[in-house]
């Protein structure tokens, strides 16, 4: 390692800079992907531009595709800046989605307001829980959390299912098994006049309250000290488990909660239906963040945009529904690639004396 | 014979049929991790080398009308993202536990991608060997028709306990995963090493992705993995990195998924949901117990994890 | 089949040595033609070619397509929560779709209910499903077929054609819609073979190849010498029953082609001529909203809703005039396949001795039992 100073104005520049690059040059790589389907290269962005930031119109379809990827991206993030790798995401949804119905069942004669908040509370711990055990099994007792979180999201699953077709289910809900149906009025509403749900504001909130925590508390460094260098940690007699718990419990809590919102605001009861898939998507948003609170607000905005543009791909361009998942791949292949970037070019520091 | 009355050779036989065909697809896809891990690395991105393998087996036997033609291009897919994985894992600052989830999500969306495009509803599969000229019992007869990779799987198990035990190739291998700093002083390039590894590994796991699509089920659909690619890699943790002890794992797995189905046809008909998703907690509580934190795992490449 | 298998080949071919031009060529969808009048929208769960329930509706829409006043745009593997309201939006403010069919069961309550609202000059027509009158928007339409009949005359031929008259049945969900199927498929088989006996096994959903092969496989070890399913698609299912050697009946769409020698027939769905037909009802000016269009079209074998796939080689020609006449009573409304007094495997009388419930009664939609002689759970717990 050579001693250089990096001025820090530079640095955050280089960290908006690299991935941007590396963004630019995967787009340009899926543009080409597309022409050689025979779809013209400028239509496929055209395309994607009208159908995600085209209008105000196509703006809330954005948004409304962001709000769960800021919760579910939490979900991976915090526990890995404490320095354990989880995807169980899309359990923690699950998880978190069925506990909100349950308790939004169980609070049909109380206030909404009351219910609401018992509704978050349960499928915010619900979620908390389930990530914060995949990492304590990795720290207690050595397991893999990657693995043992994808595991228990085929568990979530399967325990959703079991639930919503026996015990929860409706007995009215003859051809779709579902949990009876929350109160209208116990539901979370809309932003103004908009097509967007409150799950934004949760989002939002939750990705600058993610940030404060990490970057303005002792916790948050304490977090950081865990994760970066867990060896220092515990030679400053830093309580490892106790951190890495809470920062689990708190991502897994987010993705609870994104679980809830597509509960009370989306569906109004949980269904086999809640699973569609926004905690794995959530995984790839904290990777392209790399587990920055505040780029998940930019990143999942951009991959909510994307994943809205998926339709008229395939209705404007007769492309195939996968073609969102390839540009996924190749731009979470190019972010990654570009980490190696990082302090290599000379604009983006400045050398002290040389050693 | 009455309808309720199954009998235990029927059982024996309908499990083994299960661990036969079922295991296949683990096999190959934990040999490889095996001797991925064995260098050092992990590659988590086995389940999309596996979609992805299993779509061109499919794409490629269709077009082709030869089944084993598909089976070669789905190695040859498989190998070709195994190395895209070593390139970015071998890129400083690039962590291989990203990779892995980033092969995941590109392979799996490749092979939705072209999946559409090529897919027709058949492919010649890949023929089988019966073993079960003997018997008269229709169930045992079709447990022993039994697929070559089957074999293959046990040749390439034994071939590569044999290469890490005994050969210098093996040896390297293993120096570079255990201790790479010490294998680099004495001349060995970890970085090859690695590269070919990982390489290799994920060829494999392009064979296992060929009996999903040629042999079992035999048909090419999203959701033909189902999580085996991730589920293998689990495997050769408590298999503890040893090549016949991921044989005896996968075995044990090919069997497990049959588990929800032959608890229902047995009249087990309770609680079907979560019964079908017995291999799933199986495989926890498998790990959980041949995991601990006191002690190093036996068997675990020393720089596994970590960037040797 | 075999030009559009080589255009494709090509098309491979073309697209590996990078020549985007030829490309270009080979897809005129790109190029559009002048915009016909009437907008139809249509939204899959799943992919298009999944043989099964999704490439019934797409190949619906396919041929809705050949009326010169009509335009189709479409969109699959379209999820069940805000993507299917985002889509449905789309296709109506962008497309200028006027008519959306939604194809996938769960896409009704909320998403379609909402966009119906919000939306009254559009008509939606939900496949499947339960309209409440006076509750939902009037700008919604419900169409179904009774497939039952059809599962009937399979279970008919499979019980002819069975030489042991032990069946399996590999099932998704134990919901009233799979239910029926199960017991009318049973009911066909018991009509020609009294002994008829069936096993079923729930896999837990609608796509999982894997567990519904293996589902399959069991049902094979243990004697069972006709397969059939209800799942997204039963093809699987019908391949492990060609490679064991049993026979096999379909569902959804014609599965004849993974199983050349022992597929025997199948009950499929013929959603194009629904779709012909609401196009010319909207086209001459009617409307579900003001009643023009029937709220609920639920059509039987009759209304040509539904059809038994061609039947396989291996079906002998006694067999066929047996189904061709037991067809003929559905037909002629001289038969119905629930005729008192039947019992479910628990023992009790699920229909009294000497009533008989027609095909369209709206108790069988809530039905939760299987008939006796069939193993199985339908409470799942």
């Amino acid at each position: 390692m050579n001693h250089t100073a990096i001025i820090p104005s530079r640095k955050s520049l280089e960290s908006v800079a690299v991935p941007a690059m590396a963004f630019l040059v995967s787009m340009a790589l899926f543009g080409g992907f597309c022409v050689l389907w025979g779809a013209p290269f400028w239509s496929v962005f055209g395309s994607i531009y009208r159908a995600g930031f085209g209008s105000w119109y196509s703006w809330q379809n954005s948004l409304l595709r962001a709000a769960p990827l800021m919760l579910c991206g939490l979900c991976t993030a915090l526990p890995a800046r404490a320095g354990i790798i989880t995807v169980g995401n899309e359990g923690a949804f699950v998880m978190g989605g069925l506990a909100a119905a349950a308790a939004g069942l169980s609070t049909q004669s109380a206030p909404a307001w009351i219910s609401l908040l018992a509704m978050a509370a349960a499928g915010g711990f619900a979620g908390g829980v389930w990530i914060a055990v995949a990492a304590g099994l990795q720290h207690y007792r050595g397991v893999n959390a990657v693995i043992s979180s994808l595991l228990l999201n085929y568990i979530a699953i399967a325990l959703m299912l079991q639930l919503v077709e026996g015990p929860m289910r409706d007995p009215a809900s003859l051809n779709f098994p579902a949990t009876h149906p929350i109160l209208e009025s116990h539901q979370l509403g809309h932003l103004f006049n908009s097509r967007v749900h409150m799950g934004l504001v949760f989002g939002v909130v939750a990705s600058l309250l993610a940030w404060f925590l990490l970057e303005r508390t002792v916790w948050g460094m304490k977090v950081k000290v865990v994760g970066g260098n867990p060896r220092t940690a515990r030679l400053v007699g830093l309580p490892l488990g106790a951190v890495i718990l809470t920062a689990s419990f708190i991502g897994g809590a987010c993705a609870g909660l994104a679980g809830m919102v597509e509960v009370a605001a989306v569906h109004g009861r949980a269904s086999h239906a809640i699973a569609a898939g926004y905690g794995y998507v959530g995984i790839l948003v904290a990777f392209l963040s790399r587990q920055s609170p505040l780029r998940i607000l930019i990143v999942s905005l951009v991959l909510g945009a994307v994943i809205a543009s998926g339709g008229s791909l395939q209705r404007d361009l007769d492309l195939p529904d996968a073609t969102i998942a390839v540009f996924e791949g190749i731009t979470f292949l190019l972010i990654l690639a570009s980490e190696t970037l990082y302090g290599r070019f000379e604009f983006f520091r400045v050398t002290n004396d040389a050693p | 014979m009455h309808p309720n009355s199954i009998g235990i050779l029927m059982i024996a036989a309908a499990l083994l049929g299960a661990v036969i065909r079922g295991s296949i697809p683990y096999m190959f896809v934990s040999l490889g991790e095996c001797l991925t891990e064995k260098s050092g690395r992990i590659n988590l991105g086995m389940e999309g080398i596996l979609l992805m393998s299993a779509m061109t087996a499919f794409a490629i036997s269709q077009r082709s009308g030869s089944p084993w033609l598909g089976a070669l291009a789905a190695a040859i897919v498989g190998g070709l993202l195994g190395l895209l994985h070593a390139g970015l894992t071998e890129l400083p600052g690039v962590n291989d536990i990203a990779a892995g989830i980033a092969m995941v999500v590109f392979g799996s969306g490749l092979a939705f991608f072209f999946g559409k495009q090529f897919v027709a509803p058949m492919a010649p599969q890949l023929p089988v060997l019966e073993f079960g000229a003997w018997t008269s019992n229709p169930a045992l007869r079709a447990a022993l028709r039994i697929s070559p990779l089957f074999f293959l799987g046990i040749v390439t198990a034994f071939a590569l306990h044999y290469a890490f035990q005994y050969t210098r190739w093996g040896l390297h291998i293993r120096a570079v995963g255990d201790a790479p700093e010490a294998a680099r002083s004495m001349g060995i390039s970890t970085r090859q090493y690695r590269v070919i590894a990982t390489t290799i590994g994920a060829t494999l796991a392009g064979i296992g992705g060929s009996h999903l699509t040629l042999y079992f089920p035999g048909i090419w659909s999203e959701g033909i993995s189902g999580g085996q690619g991730l589920m293998a890699v689990a495997l050769v943790i408590f298999a503890r990195w040893s090549p016949l002890r991921c044989l005896a794992v996968s075995l044990f797995f090919g069997g497990a998924q049959a588990l929800g189905p032959l608890f229902q046809s047995l009249g087990f008909t309770g609680f079907y949901q979560l019964f079908n998703a017995s291999p799933y907690v199986l495989t926890l509580v498998l790990m959980i117990a041949s995991c601990s934190q006191s002690r190093k795992l036996a068997g675990m490449p020393g720089a596994l994890g970590g960037k040797g | 089949m075999t030009k559009s298998h080589l255009l494709s080949r090509r098309k491979f071919i073309t697209s590996l040595t990078a020549a985007g031009t030829a490309i270009a060529l080979l897809k005129p969808s790109l190029v559009k033609a002048a915009e016909p009048p009437l907008v139809m929208g249509f939204l899959y769960g799943g992919p298009k070619n999944d043989l099964g329930y999704n490439q019934a509706h797409a190949e619906g829409k396919q041929s809705v397509m050949a009326l010169p006043f009509v335009r189709a745009v479409e969109e699959a593997n379209v999820l069940e929560t805000v993507s299917v309201e985002e889509s449905m939006r789309n296709m109506i403010h962008q497309d200028g779709a006027r008519a959306i069919f939604a194809t996938s069961y769960g896409y009704l309550d909320p998403f379609v209910l909402r966009i119906a609202r919000e939306n009254p000059n559009t008509q939606f027509f939900h496949c499947g499903g339960f309209y409440r009158e006076g509750i939902d928007p009037p700008n919604i339409g419900i169409y179904f077929g009774f497939i039952d009949e059809v599962e009937y005359l399979a279970g008919l031929t499979a019980g002819l054609m069975s030489r042991t008259g032990r069946l399996g049945f590999v099932a998704a969900k134990p919901i009233p819609q799979v239910l029926r199927n199960i017991n009318s498929f049973m009911l066909g088989a018991r009509s020609v073979n009294p002994s008829a006996s069936m096993k079923v096994i729930f896999t837990g959903d609608w796509v999982l190849p894997v567990r519904e092969a293996e589902a399959a496989s069991s049902l094979a070890d243990q004697g069972v010498d006709v397969l059939t399913g209800h799942t997204g698609s039963p093809r699987v299912i019908v391949q492990v029953a060609e490679r064991r050697g049993i026979w096999a009946t379909g569902y959804q769409f014609n599965q004849s082609v993974v199983a050349p020698h022992r597929f025997l027939t199948g009950a499929e769905w013929s959603w194009g001529v629904v779709y012909k037909r609401y196009a010319q009802m909207i086209h001459d000016g009617k409307s579900v909203t003001n009643g023009t269009i029937p709220r609920r079209m639920a059509g039987t074998l009759k209304d040509q809703f539904c059809r038994l796939s061609p039947f396989g080689s291996a079906v002998t020609p006694d067999v066929r005039n047996k189904v061709a006449h037991a067809q003929q009573q559905l037909l002629s409304s001289s038969q119905a396949i629930y005729q008192g007094p039947l019992r479910d495997n628990t023992g009790k009388v699920v229909v009294p001795a000497g009533k008989t419930i027609s095909i369209e009664d709206p108790v069988l939609d809530r039905m939760n039992w299987l008939l006796e002689g069939i193993e199985g759970n339908v409470r799942g717990l």
